[in-house]
């Protein structure tokens, strides 16, 4: 298994994550851009992907939302491509929809992403760098919504394991 | 105070590489703002203005000695830090293992043209 993802933070807004994949290029990208691979990894244990539209060109739109297996609820993200360059580059403009989750993303939207991926001897890096609207977005994405319902799930995980044991 | 709060306050603070350097050094022990200053091209009072952010992220603290008043590494907010990144690198890497199972999937249907060439071995 490839090594696992690296964060860094370079700067007060922003968040980066690199990772690298056995796959050639073109195949990470195609997992980034087509609906029915995307909602294949894209996601948190115990939610669905019912909403996957992905219009990949400059201005073109995108919208993601994913549905609680248990509980019905929704949230998703939604935005606007900025960069397209495959199976190089790709950049969104991402903004939070609460669904019935409620909430909003901290101190304002849209988070700027881009995707940049490199390919040797057959290893793709994938660099995915997010650039919030202000610093509190970014120390507070990672306790929205989104990683309650994961924290809820590892906390069923924790437990079926302790059952189990 | 909420700790997003907290959070800014300590990646503020880490954003310099003076002040990390300061850290590096006060996990080795304390001292005192000279032995401080020492290692860097840098004057006392500006050393005391870094000193002073790093105070106010509470990731350092000044002990009693009215002397020498040694500077001490506080590892609370530093371990909150990481908790954040490592928590963040967490959802990312649950994806991603995912993504890596999913291009498993995908290189064994659609095998690479180099795996058609011809398999004669002498």
């Amino acid at each position: 298994m490839p090594a696992p993802a690296e964060v860094t933070l370079p700067s007060d807004r922003e968040v980066s994550v690199t990772r690298q994949f056995n796959a050639p290029r073109q195949l990470v990208y195609d997992a980034h851009t087509k609906p029915e691979l995307i909602r294949k990894w894209m996601g948190y244990t115990d939610w669905d992907m019912p909403v996957c539209e992905m219009d990949v060109r400059v201005g073109g739109k995108y919208r993601w939302q994913w549905k609680h297996k248990e509980n019905g609820k929704q949230f998703g993200f939604f935005g606007p491509f900025t960069e397209v360059d495959a199976p190089a580059r790709l950049a969104h403009d991402q903004y939070f929809d609460p669904g019935n989750l409620g909430g909003a993303m901290p101190s304002g939207d849209p988070c700027e992403v881009w995707l940049e991926l490199t390919e040797q001897d057959g290893v793709t890096t994938l660099t995915s760098n997010m650039k919030f609207a202000s610093k509190e977005a970014r120390d507070g994405a990672v306790s929205t919504g989104m990683t309650d319902g994961m924290e809820f799930s590892y906390t069923r995980l924790d437990a079926m394991a302790a059952e189990a044991a | 105070m909420p700790a997003t709060h907290h959070l800014d306050a300590t990646f503020a603070a880490l954003a310099d590489p003076t002040r990390r350097a300061i850290l590096a050094r006060l996990a080795e022990g304390e001292a005192s703002v000279m032995e401080l200053a020492e290692p860097f091209a840098l004057s006392q009072p500006a050393i005391s203005k870094h000193l002073k952010v790093l105070e106010r992220a509470g990731l350092i603290s000044t002990a009693q000695d009215a002397q020498r008043r040694p500077r001490a590494l506080e590892a609370a907010p530093l371990d909150e830090a990481m908790a954040w990144i490592e928590k963040y690198r967490d959802i990312w890497e649950r994806n991603y293992q995912r993504l890596d199972a999913l291009l498993d999937e995908l290189k064994s249907v659609r095998p690479k043209s180099a795996a058609k060439k011809k398999r004669r071995k002498g």
